[in-house]
């Protein structure tokens, strides 16, 4: 008996290595940023649904992970659509060129705000940039202008008119897109602005761009609190004093238990993000491989079409409906006239 | 003589008192890990399941549906793909309005249709499909209600809060009380959550794909590295000279078993995907890999089963003329296989809780589709955890603990299949 298992367990072990798998694709494959795929995969199963194909597979690689999958080449292995929370950069482009990858069309298809949030019971917070720098940099200028670590304990250490209460603020780590672009967005444009900053850029340029590279505070004031936003939403429950950064929607999710901050005077609402005036705000980006079209991933046409719809990514879509911030409607009418006609961007 | 003696039992008689002292300590320390650890697991249970049993409940609204034949199959020709495609919306719509005819603006329609799950449609679709006979009648049917619906309804969402603070309306609140008071808005067992694939919505989000998927990826690992380990513990214990290249081949064993999974998933990356092109986020790869992951950890339990086998009965099946594979594989595989399948099973556990290898192979991914092979596109149990976990949806915190249910359920029934397992084949002497 137990010999006969053992045999049959064998022969089913080689089969199952020598059965080689027939390779034709059946279904899109998207790669790319964590904070797209919320809303990529609404997309997918909207997709789904309506065209008779299957659902495509949505990975969640992050921005850059993402991207060096979709330009690793042509071919079945390889995946047809990248989701992008910042522009693809010359560099990636030209490692696309390297391996083939030469007709890629570019959707410009919403923006994100990120928020800096705090419990519904805490006071509402007022904040501009600078002093979000001040409060979260690992260094910041003393009053002779010289780069010293952080001195800030208290939020009133920076203006008097901010509370007096211990800087505590949780957020991204590095691997995030949200942190690059909390980074891109606050810390280094706070830091550009103050007079110190810019002094010392006429002096030493290199000094100064490093100073604004967007070291965080190491020594508990900035805590990186993992990718996980709705873990942040609930440490902010609990404790009142401290702040989140994190993702649009899920302020938008969670509005009975955490408010935003308004940063340079504008609360952070889907009616503020998607004009602009919110100041912490980017633009989310879809990259689909043209070549791909047809024969390796069928539909995929479709599937820019579905992106594209007004049902989808416009004011009334569903993804606005899930904390997704729309582009104005100009921009969108272009995005899709582009998008459809699948106009492929220059490679340098 | 008798002064040693006595001397002796003076001394005994001054450290007896100490000695069980220190024996009521270690035993009342041993006592108190236990207690901590049963509260531990208690707790935890406690708050999976105080968080998750709710799930395994939905929302349903009861409309008195119409189903016209002429706009939703046309051509009359009652094709199933076709209806799939039918416009059910509407229909559903029409009901929902039918059923609080006080509605009438565009606005406050707009948000009455937002009680229905977007699901809504394609069920109703599904069931036509299933049964043409429903069109052009008139019947009562359940359609899935909004994840907002349902949070309100199972109380997770405070009525109280402000309306800005929440994402259904005093306006909607009125209308489902008006509908709960009739009967028409109830709570059912949800069947669709054990019956479904994932989906953005997470009122018909299921947990069948990841099940399977865990399956599929599980059976491929144990398939390839139970047969594998055992031949090579065997090969190991009772054939392999001994030698330096024994011990520097036992001593890699070791190590490999320490080594953390996320190196297994880059070297399948490297070697499966890239090299042998298989594909991506595959139940297939996930198996090689964990397969890869497990091996050692069963090598090791093995090898201390079989060096549990005692020599006597070794050596009594030679002298009556065994020969060696006759006394490996009637003697000595028979009496360390319930030891062999423990280690087997401590693998395979660790093995259905990873997800960190399984990212670099794809298969930490939004997939709707429950996979029928192993080469289909899949997700597991434990990544399907995480993907709920991480969504911005208040209706995902339950069914991310009652997933974690489920994972749990999967591993009591690998342990039962086991334990059977290990009674059927044990050999006692």
């Amino acid at each position: 008996m137990l010999r006969k298992t053992l045999v049959a367990a064998a022969c089913l072990a080689v089969a199952a290595t020598i059965a080689t798998p027939a390779l034709a694709r059946d279904q899109i494959r998207v790669v790319g940023s964590s904070t797209v795929f919320p809303f990529a995969t609404l997309v997918a199963q909207a997709f789904g649904r309506t065209s008779g194909m299957k659902t495509p597979v949505v990975e969640s690689t992050g921005t850059g992970g993402g991207i060096r999958l979709f330009c690793a080449g042509i071919g079945d292995a390889h995946p047809d659509v990248v989701n992008a929370s910042r522009k693809i950069t010359a560099a990636e482009l030209t490692t696309c060129k390297t391996n083939g990858v030469t007709e890629i069309v570019e959707m410009k298809i919403g923006f994100d705000g990120i928020v800096v949030a705090s419990a519904r019971a805490a006071a509402p917070m007022a904040i501009t940039v600078p002093q979000l720098w001040l409060a979260l940099a690992r260094e910041v200028p003393n009053a002779q202008g010289v780069l010293v670590a952080n001195p800030n304990r208290m939020w009133s250490d920076i203006d008097r008119a901010l509370p007096n209460k211990r800087i505590e603020v949780m957020g991204p780590p590095p691997t995030s897109g949200t942190r690059d672009a909390f980074v891109e967005l606050v810390m280094t444009p706070g830091c550009n602005a103050h007079p110190a900053i810019v002094a010392l850029r006429a002096a030493d340029a290199a000094k100064a761009t490093a100073a604004c590279a967007g070291a965080m505070r190491e020594d508990g004031a900035w805590v990186d609190a993992g990718e996980n936003d709705i873990l942040i939403v609930r440490k902010l429950e609990a404790n009142p004093d401290a702040f989140g950064v994190f993702g649009y929607s899920f302020l938008e999710e969670n509005a009975d238990k955490v408010q935003g901050a308004a940063v340079a005077g504008v609360k952070p609402t889907f009616e503020d993000i998607a004009s602009g005036k919110y100041p912490v705000s980017r633009p989310l980006y879809v990259y689909v491989k043209k070549q791909h079209n047809g024969a390796i991933a069928p539909g995929l046409d479709k599937f820019v079409t579905e992106w594209t719809e007004d049902k989808t990514w416009g004011p009334d879509g569903y993804l606005a409906d899930k904390g997704f911030i729309p582009l104005p409607t100009a921009e969108r009418t272009t995005s899709r006239t582009d998008a459809r006609a699948m106009k492929l961007v220059a490679i340098p | 003589m008798t002064d040693t003696s006595a001397t002796t039992r003076a001394r005994v008689a001054a450290t007896l008192s100490r000695r069980y002292r220190t024996e009521r300590i270690f035993r009342g320390l041993g006592l108190a890990a236990i207690v901590l650890s049963l509260l531990a697991l208690a707790t935890l249970l406690t708050d999976v399941v105080g968080k998750g049993y709710s799930a395994f409940r939905q929302t349903y609204i009861t409309l008195e549906i119409t189903l016209d034949p002429a706009t939703l199959d046309p051509t009359g020709a009652r094709d199933p793909a076709e209806l799939l495609r039918a416009d059910t919306q509407t229909p559903l719509r029409e009901a929902l309005r039918n059923r609080l005819p006080d509605v009438t603006s565009a606005a406050d329609r707009r948000s009455l249709y937002q009680l229905l799950s977007p699901s809504a449609p394609f069920i109703l679709a599904e069931a036509v499909a299933g049964d043409p006979s429903l069109l052009g009648r008139t019947f009562r049917f359940r359609a899935l209600a909004n994840d907002e619906v349902d949070t309100l309804i199972k109380g997770s969402i405070s009525r109280d809060v402000p309306e800005d603070q929440r994402r259904i309306t005093d306006k909607q609140i009125a209308w489902i009380d008006e509908m709960v008071e009739a009967g028409d808005i109830t709570l059912r067992f949800n069947w669709a959550f054990f019956t479904g694939g994932d989906s953005r919505d997470p009122e018909s989000a299921g947990i069948l794909g990841a099940a399977v998927g865990s399956a599929l990826t599980l059976a491929v690992a144990l398939v390839l590295s139970f047969p594998l380990a055992v031949a090579a513990a065997i090969y190991l214990e009772e054939f392999a000279p001994d030698n330096r290249w024994t011990y520097l081949i036992e001593v890699n064993i070791n190590n490999l078993a320490a080594v953390p999974s996320i190196i297994f998933g880059l070297l399948g990356l490297a070697v499966f995907l890239n090299f042998f092109g298989l594909p991506r986020s595959a139940p297939l790869v996930g198996g090689l890999v964990l397969a890869l992951m497990t091996l050692p950890v069963i090598i090791i339990a093995a090898r201390g089963a079989i060096n549990a086998v005692p020599p006597s009965i070794r050596e009594a099946a030679m002298g009556i003329g065994a020969s060696p594979i006759q006394v490996v594989f009637h003697h000595v595989a028979p009496l360390a296989l319930p030891g062999i399948m423990t280690g087997t099973i401590i693998g395979m556990a660790r093995a259905l809780g990873e997800t960190a290898p399984l990212l670099m192979i794809g298969m930490v991914a939004f997939i709707v589709d429950v996979p029928r092979s192993v080469t289909d596109a899949a997700t597991v149990l434990p990544v399907q955890i995480f993907l709920w976990a991480d969504s911005s949806e208040r209706a995902f915190v339950e069914r991310t603990a009652a997933a974690t249910l489920v994972l749990l359920g999967f591993l009591l029934l690998m342990n039962a299949t086991a334990v059977y397992l290990r009674r059927r084949f044990e050999v006692r002497y």
